[in-house]
């Protein structure tokens, strides 16, 4: 999420999800989320029941969007001008919020130059939704006193992701929807523990508590609570890694509950690296696709058999609690991971998790009031919590931001990576459903879910069925410069004429293999979202 | 203990953070429910919270560790497949530095289980190749 830390400061949810049910207006943007966040669409939902303007900004007309009042349906990957598009009404209607630019904000002039050069005629042509539409979405978030914009996968897994998330914080500025209750920007976390695992430092440049890497005191730091010399240089992103790293430098992985060879773009790339280290290591529940490359495999605890926390997308850190024993010999990951630790030379030895907590909160200054018998109390505790006392932070960036102001960091269009063209005249997008989660490997095991829906569906509009004489249900095949897999076509007007859109949770019909790993510059995210393919009808042999 | 209880903990399908409890009988969990004042539940599941005890009673549940022999994987004790991952590891750090090992961490763990993989990694396998799926 390094889109809204360089704006705000931080790159979590402002603001709490209990709190966009009294919103006014709520902008969706790139969000499916009925399917992907069930209680958050709930308290949309229940806003709507109450009078608030729901406003979606998606390709597809998703469930949400048809119980939206305004849905611009844009072309995948023109999000920035239609969203420039819509603080250039905000700015010539006068209902930018001047006093908020001028106390709490940074940069405004570069965004206003950049807006005022807009055509907008020509910006609306661009994402494809009437100018008229697009002014009205502008007018009822401009004029709302409580409005909350959030975006999901949808906005950041694209060429241009980072900008795209810089974008939705400008507009949240200019309006002057930040800094309040029932009012922000809230990224929507994709899955339970993505927060944590950021927040907890799993990441290539940045140790717990995004202290950078890079910073000498940092490092200082842990390195007098841990011990040992610590590595200057950031490491290696997980598409880095599973690509390979520079000529091949990466020789051996470990790695801990993730199936990179399901979640990972270009996925024949990601299968020729694992094959080709010296040694990989999984720890798992199940015997996964990446597992199956392993040397060794550790069966690992899951949720119900370990205790812990998990931080949701809201922030609130949270207790996870053992209520049965690992089944067979399995292990929790943490004993596995002292255990290696010790072997390798260098000791960890924790009584239990709380006790990792208390070096936690010893570290990292938004868990600084983290200890597990706080957390055992009441529902947790929402970051930042300084210390002991601290009652936790329910929305983020009251009286200053994270970085002191907001910074306004205009962007233009970057065209997708790939367009369709002659060869691969449709458009392809990708996605999570309902009743599945990321790959799978946990929730296909689950007999109900997978009744309720066990087979990769590729959405194609009447039109496009039409012209390649396809039944509901047939089994096509969907070709990309890279690749091809199989699936059932499922013909419905969810998505416009020249767009088909699949789920990635089904082993069988392993999207990935078709999409693009151009990279967003500055997230490195991998442009999943949307790709140039064909669709073939399967001839009967 | 009782032969039947309830485990209050949080929903791990998404990142709602869902509070529910456990229905555990026999030493097996065998079903759900919401918890009523949680802020975010708030007496509600989405379909994937109500069937959460599925996945865990599995049968194809990994149970003992695996190590690869003559080609295929095979059943190991927890001594040998650890020695071994440990001394593989080690290895490529002393041969090729750190910056040849890639640690993947995991939004599925615990927030205590990321902290002790990201410092095992820098510490003892003195390197910042790690990261998680956050971006996926
Ligand atoms: S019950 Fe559903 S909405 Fe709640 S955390 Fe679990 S998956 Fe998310």
């Amino acid at each position: 999420m390094a889109g809204l830390a360089t704006t705000f400061g931080s790159g979590a949810m402002t603001n709490s999800i209990n709190e966009i049910e009294n919103a006014e207006v709520i902008l969706v943007s790139g969000s499916n989320t009925t399917e992907a966040h069930p209680q958050v669409a709930r308290r949309m939902l229940e806003a709507v029941d109450r009078g608030a303007r729901l406003i979606v900004i998606d390709p597809r007309r998703t469930r949400l969007a048809e119980c939206s009042h305004l849905h611009l349906a844009l072309r995948p990957g023109t999000d920035i001008p239609l969203l420039n598009a819509m603080m250039r009404v905000l700015l010539d209607e006068g209902l930018a919020d001047d006093l908020f630019i001028e106390m709490r904000t940074e940069n405004f002039l570069a965004l206003r130059d950049m807006l005022n050069r807009l055509d907008l005629a020509e910006t609306a042509e661009l994402t494809g939704v009437p100018l008229p539409l697009i002014r009205q979405a502008a007018q009822l978030y401009g004029r709302a006193r409580k409005a909350v914009i959030c975006y999901c996968l949808g906005v950041t897994q694209h060429v241009c992701g980072t900008e795209n998330v810089q974008t939705i914080a400008n507009l949240a500025m200019l309006a002057g929807h930040i800094e309040k209750e029932d009012t922000g920007v809230d990224p929507l976390r994709g899955q339970n523990n993505v927060q944590g695992a950021c927040d907890m430092g799993a990441l290539p440049n940045m140790l717990p508590s995004y202290q950078d890497v890079h910073n000498e005191d940092f490092r200082e730091k842990f390195e007098r609570g841990w011990g040992v010399k610590l590595p200057e240089a950031p490491g290696l992103t997980l598409v880095e890694m599973t690509h390979g790293g520079a000529q091949g430098s990466i020789r051996g992985m470990f790695i801990m509950g993730e199936n990179p060879m399901l979640s990972d773009p270009t996925l024949s790339k990601v299968e020729e690296t694992l094959r080709g280290l010296d040694f990989l290591a999984v720890s798992d529940i199940f015997l996964t696709e990446t597992a199956r490359l392993a040397q060794v495999v550790f069966p690992a605890a899951c949720f119900a058999e370990k205790s812990g926390s998990f931080t949701n997308s809201e922030r609130r850190v949270q207790m996870v609690r053992q209520a049965v024993p690992p089944p067979g010999e399995c292990r929790a990951d943490s004993e596995i991971i002292m255990e290696l630790s010790r072997r390798l030379g260098y000791a960890m030895e924790y009584d239990s998790s709380g006790e990792v907590m208390e070096e936690i909160a010893l570290l990292s200054p938004i868990y600084g009031g983290m200890h597990h018998d706080r957390l055992e109390q009441n529902w947790g505790l929402q970051w930042p919590c300084w210390d002991r006392n601290h009652p936790g932070t329910p929305f983020l960036h009251k009286y200053y931001f994270t970085r002191g102001r907001g910074h306004f960091m205009p962007a233009n269009h970057t065209p997708p990576g790939e367009l369709p063209g002659p060869e691969y005249p449709l458009l392809l997008m990708t996605g999570r459903i309902y009743h599945h989660y990321h790959t799978g490997t946990m929730t296909r095991k689950s007999e109900r879910l997978t009744r309720e829906c066990n087979q990769a569906v590729l959405q194609i509009n009447p039109l496009d069925a039409k012209a390649q004489g396809l039944r509901q249900g047939e089994t096509v095949r969907l070709v990309s410069r890279r690749g091809e897999i199989t699936l059932a076509a499922g013909i419905t007007d969810q998505v416009e004429p020249g767009m088909v859109y699949t789920t990635f949770h089904f082993a069988e019909a392993p999207i990935n293999l078709l999409t693009n790993d151009a990279f967003d510059t500055g997230s490195r995210c991998p442009e999943y979202k949307v790709c140039a393919v064909r669709v073939e009808k399967i001839m009967d042999s | 203990m009782p032969d039947a209880f309830d485990v209050l903990t949080t929903c791990v399908y998404c990142g709602c953070g869902c509070g529910l409890y456990l229905h555990v009988k026999d030493g097996l969990v065998c079903g759900s429910q919401p918890s009523r004042h949680h802020p975010v539940s708030r007496d509600n599941l989405c379909v994937k919270g109500w069937h959460i005890h599925e996945s865990i009673n599995h049968p194809d549940r990994l149970t003992t560790p695996l190590i690869r022999k003559n080609g295929a994987l095979t059943p190991t004790t927890w001594e040998e497949a650890l020695d071994f991952t440990a001394q593989q590891l080690g290895r490529i750090r002393d041969l090729h530095t750190g910056r040849a090992i890639g640690v993947l961490a995991s939004a599925k763990c615990t927030n205590e289980e990321n902290y002790l993989l990201q410092k095992f990694a820098r510490t003892a396998l003195a390197t910042n190749n790690v990261d998680h799926c956050a971006r996926l």
